[in-house]
């Protein structure tokens, strides 16, 4: 991963059509949870059981649940929360798993030993049972959906920071501000961690769908949101009851869902076939 | 090699050590109450408390802890406090219809996936190319509770061509539960009328995992092609005036498989938790569903229970592909 720096990243990207989707619908999800409260047709928890399952029409274009609120509204609502969890959990995860990692490529030793043997317990577990556990026992809600991924999805960005931490730690300007008498804080933060960032930065961006789908799924199994939440997850799992009739309540929630993660999934991949030239 | 998988065992023991200590831990200190979720918001104390000693609740947390591995080294995971029963056979149940249903899947993705990888390879940057890598990448995009939903909308319920949610319709009896396995026990009992039916049960559920591994899967045979496609056999057998689809098949593909295998192996483990809501979509009876509904009612002993089989599962996945791979490398061996 040496020598790459984000302008090569950026000319690859736009050069090829799929990373060009990808980052076009990203950048769409962005812009729609920030501006969800402005272009939103209706209320979305505004109740109104004389409307109710509505199919899709001029006024409510992608219909109305079981309660009669919008399902449009209540989509583009749901892009906030899910824009928000996965930048929570990237923000907690990379930070958690960065500095793991950053210690234990740094001070080496048995230090690295115990620490990374901690990140292979982890990495032990899959996701998906080890987040349910842990959203299980702090009980259903969003926040702890959060901490529940965040839990078990440190461990790439450790692995990450510590193989890049130790190839840095040879580098000459790290000799020479030890001999310049820079204590070890301050050569982790200010010479080792900027060298260490942008991978995990990309790491990120590898990460982001997958944890998206985790934390739709945890919504739709019950261990996330709870009603009356927008959140897409959730959504889909309320529109399983009126299943044959009315399919837009569960359909148009889950192509949130499907199109925000296809979004960051080609964007990964452009990102992984830069990093792997035997792809081209 | 002896030492190698001696090493690895070791190793796969302490995992599954630390794995059932983190549970054990998140499933008790962390401030929920599996009692009162069991008993109900009305229960009187006295009752809970009563319940609490009968499970044990009430002592210290290291006490509980040391009961827990003792029980372990036996066998023993505990009773579920929903179903009253070991949590032991209760997984030992549920786990024929998912390991049923993660092979099936398994085998759509590794059709589809090996299929796509060799496609884009051979045509490597034109359309088919582009075309095969979006069909995979939108499958591993896809969030298998909701096309589990849309398959049944389409074929179920408008089309009627496929069976809906389960593994049998209401009006057949199960074929006499011999291995566990309902594909099995269908052909010992020479029921072919439910062998067929649950074939036809067992299409949207496994087609809905599968999709999620052909992303992979293509991915590595793909790349694993492109990179035997341009060694200079490859060029010989083509310059002996050799047919394509031959030197594809025979000369290719037989030297790309390596790594594929390995990813097969990787998916394999991963299938079990795409599972988890594959079947709560299809009213499976497996394991995933068994543990979203531990989990949901805070079944202390289920959770860790369930934690600590799937760690082993996947530990033991993992351990066979390193162990295949060693073999068929020696660089790593000795490494």
């Amino acid at each position: 991963m040496r020598g790459l720096t984000w302008a090569k990243v950026r000319r690859q990207l736009l050069r090829n059509p799929l990373t060009l989707t990808g980052s076009t619908i990203i950048l769409a999800l962005i812009l729609t949870a920030c501006i969800a409260p402005y272009i939103a047709p209706h209320d979305p928890f505004a109740t109104n059981p004389i409307q109710k399952l509505l199919p899709p029409s001029q006024k409510h274009l992608m219909g109305t649940d079981g309660l009669g609120r919008d399902v449009l509204s209540r989509v583009l609502f749901g892009a906030r929360i899910s824009v928000w969890i996965a930048f929570l959990i990237l923000l907690i995860a990379g930070t958690v798993g960065t500095t793991v990692g950053l210690v234990a490529g740094y001070v080496g030793g048995f230090w690295d030993n115990l620490l990374m043997r901690v990140t292979d317990i982890f990495m032990a577990f899959p996701q998906l049972i080890l987040a349910m556990a842990v959203a299980a026992a702090l009980g259903p809600s969003l926040t702890n959906v959060v901490l529940a991924i965040s839990f078990g999805a440190w461990t790439v960005f450790a692995r990450l920071a510590r193989s890049r931490a130790i190839a840095v730690r040879e580098e000459d300007y790290v000799e020479a501000a030890k001999a310049a008498g820079a204590g070890s804080l301050r050569i982790l933060f200010v010479h080792v961690l900027p060298m260490v960032l942008s991978p995990v930065i990309i790491q990120g961006t590898l990460s982001m769908g997958g944890i998206i789908l985790t934390a739709a799924g945890l919504g739709f199994l019950g261990f996330g949101a709870q009603p009356p939440s927008p959140e897409w997850g959730l959504m889909v799992s309320d529109g399983r009851n009126f299943m044959p009739h009315a399919w837009w309540v569960s359909t148009f929630p889950g192509l949130a869902i499907m199109l925000t993660v296809l979004g960051f999934n080609l964007l990964g991949d452009g990102i992984r076939d830069i990093l792997d030239p035997r792809m081209r | 090699m002896v030492g190698y998988v001696v090493r690895r065992l070791l190793w796969m023991v302490l995992v599954l050590w630390g794995v059932m200590t983190t549970t054990f831990f998140v499933a008790r200190v962390i401030p929920a109450d599996p009692v009162g979720a069991i008993l109900g918001p009305q229960a009187p104390p006295e009752a809970i408390e009563r319940e609490k000693e009968r499970w044990g609740l009430n002592q210290p947390i290291y006490v509980q802890y040391a009961r827990y591995i003792g029980g372990l080294l036996r066998g023993d995971l505990g009773v579920s406090l929903r179903t009253r029963r070991p949590v032991l056979s209760d997984i030992l149940q549920f786990l024929p219809a998912t390991v049923e249903l993660a092979l099936a899947a398994l085998l759509i993705g590794v059709v589809m996936g090996v299929g796509l990888g060799v496609v884009s390879a051979v045509r490597s940057g034109h359309a088919l190319d582009h075309g095969c890598r979006v069909f995979a990448i939108v499958g591993l995009s896809m969030p298998a509770f909701w096309l589990g939903l849309l398959l049944l909308l389409v074929f179920y319920y408008k089309l009627g061509w496929l069976p809906g949610p389960g593994q049998l319709p209401y009006w057949l009896p199960r074929p006499p539960r011999v291995t566990g396995f309902l594909f099995l026990d269908a052909i010992l009992a020479r029921d072919w009328e439910a062998f067929g039916s649950y074939l036809h049960h067992l299409i949207m559920p496994a087609f809905t995992l599968g999709w999620l591994s052909t992303a992979a899967i293509t991915r590595i045979t793909r790349s694993s092609m492109l990179e035997v496609l341009h060694e200079e056999y490859i060029k010989t057998a083509r310059m002996k005036g050799l047919k394509e689809r031959f030197v594809i098949m025979r000369h290719a593909f037989k030297n790309a498989l390596l790594p594929v295998v390995t990813v097969i192996g990787i998916r394999l483990a991963s299938l079990l938790e795409g599972a988890v809501l594959t079947e709560t979509v299809f009213a499976w009876p497996g394991l995933g569903r068994y543990a979203t509904h531990s989990f949901l009612s805070i079944d202390f002993n289920a959770v860790v229970g369930v934690a600590i089989f799937t760690a082993f599962l996947y530990a033991s996945c993992n351990l066979i592909v390193d162990l295949l791979y060693a073999y068929l490398n020696p660089k790593i061996r000795y490494a």
